[in-house]
C-alpha cells in the first residue's frame, strides 16, 4: 500500500519538474507576457496593459529600429523599462529637447542602443540618461494581449522624423 | 547565486559581465566601486568619477592592458551575469578566487562619506 502511494508521488515530483524546467525554458528563451504601467508610450501602450514580449529576436541580435523593446533600467536592474528603438549602433540620432533652438546630433556608440517612449512629453528615456547597452535589453514586445479592443501588432511610431 | 539576483555585490569580487561593446561577448573584472563611491581613474577621460546610482566601477587586475571601465565608463548592474568564484582549470590552478584588490586602486570615498584611510584589513 505505501509502495504504491510512493511510486505515485515520486511520479507526480517527475512531472512537476519536468513541466517546471520547460515552463522556465520558455519563458528564458521564447518570451514572456508583461504588465505595462506609466504613461511614456502612449497612445500605443497605456497604463495596466498586457503584450507579449518575444525574446528570440533578441537572442539572435536581430532588434531593428522601430521595434518596441522591453529592456532592464540601467540605474535600477529589478526594474523594467518600455520604450522604441530609434537607434542602433553607429546610427546618428537627435538628442537635443523640445525647447532647444537648434538640433544637436549624436552617433549610438558600439553595443548600444538608443531608446525612446513614443509620449515624447513624458518620457526619461536615452534624451536623458544616455545610450542603452544592449546587452540591457530583455525582448522585443509583439503582440498586444490586453484590453481586448486593441489586441493585436502593435502600431508604428507615432513621431515622425524621430528614426533618422 | 543568489547574490547575483538580489544584484548585491561587494567590492573587491570578481564579476562575469556582459561586455557594453559587445554583447555577446562577456568579460571578467573586478569590482573597484559601487554606486556612490569616488574612483580616480587610470586613462578615463575624466580623472575623478562619482559612480552613477545603479552602476559599478570594474577593472582588470592587470592595468594598462585591460578593456575595462577605464575604457568604457561604468557599468550597469543589469550587465552582470555571475559570480567567478573559482578556477577550475587547469588543475595546476585549482583555487578558489578571493576578493581581494591592492590597496592604490581602493576608492577615494565611499558612499557613506569614509574615506580610505579607515579601511581595515
Amino acid at each position: 500500500m505505501f509502495r504504491g502511494f510512493f511510486v505515485k508521488t515520486i511520479g507526480f515530483v517527475g512531472y512537476t519538474i519536468q513541466y517546471g524546467c520547460i515552463a522556465h525554458c520558455a519563458f528564458e528563451y521564447i518570451g514572456e507576457f508583461v504588465s505595462c504601467s506609466g504613461p511614456s508610450m502612449e497612445p500605443t501602450i497605456t497604463n495596466h496593459d498586457v503584450v507579449f514580449s518575444e525574446r528570440v529576436s533578441r537572442n539572435l541580435c536581430r532588434i531593428q529600429k522601430g521595434d518596441i523593446v522591453i529592456a532592464k533600467s540601467p540605474f535600477d536592474p529589478k526594474m523594467n523599462i518600455c520604450k522604441r528603438v530609434i537607434g542602433l549602433e553607429g546610427d546618428k540620432v537627435c538628442n537635443s529637447g523640445p525647447s532647444d533652438v537648434f538640433k544637436t546630433h549624436t552617433y549610438v556608440p558600439r553595443g548600444h542602443v538608443w531608446l525612446e517612449g513614443d509620449n515624447l512629453r513624458n518620457s526619461t528615456d536615452s534624451r536623458s540618461y544616455g545610450p542603452v547597452p544592449y546587452a540591457l535589453i530583455r525582448g522585443r514586445v509583439c503582440l498586444k494581449l490586453w484590453p481586448p479592443q486593441s489586441f493585436g501588432v502593435l502600431a508604428e511610431s507615432p513621431n515622425d522624423g524621430r528614426i533618422l | 547565486l543568489c547574490g547575483i539576483k538580489n544584484y548585491n555585490y561587494r567590492t573587491l569580487q570578481l564579476l562575469n559581465v556582459k561586455s557594453p561593446k559587445d554583447p555577446r561577448q562577456k568579460i571578467i573584472k573586478r569590482v573597484i566601486g559601487i554606486e556612490g563611491d569616488f574612483i580616480k581613474t587610470l586613462g578615463y577621460k575624466n580623472r575623478y568619477v562619482r559612480v552613477p546610482d545603479g552602476h559599478l566601477w570594474i577593472e582588470g587586475d592587470h592595468h594598462g592592458h585591460s578593456f575595462d571601465s577605464n575604457t568604457f565608463g561604468p557599468v550597469s548592474r543589469g550587465l552582470v551575469h555571475g559570480r567567478a568564484s573559482h578556477i577550475i582549470w587547469p588543475p595546476s590552478r585549482w583555487q578558489r578566487i578571493e576578493p581581494s584588490v591592492p590597496p592604490e586602486r581602493r576608492p577615494l570615498l565611499n558612499r557613506d562619506g569614509a574615506t580610505e584611510d579607515g579601511y581595515d584589513d
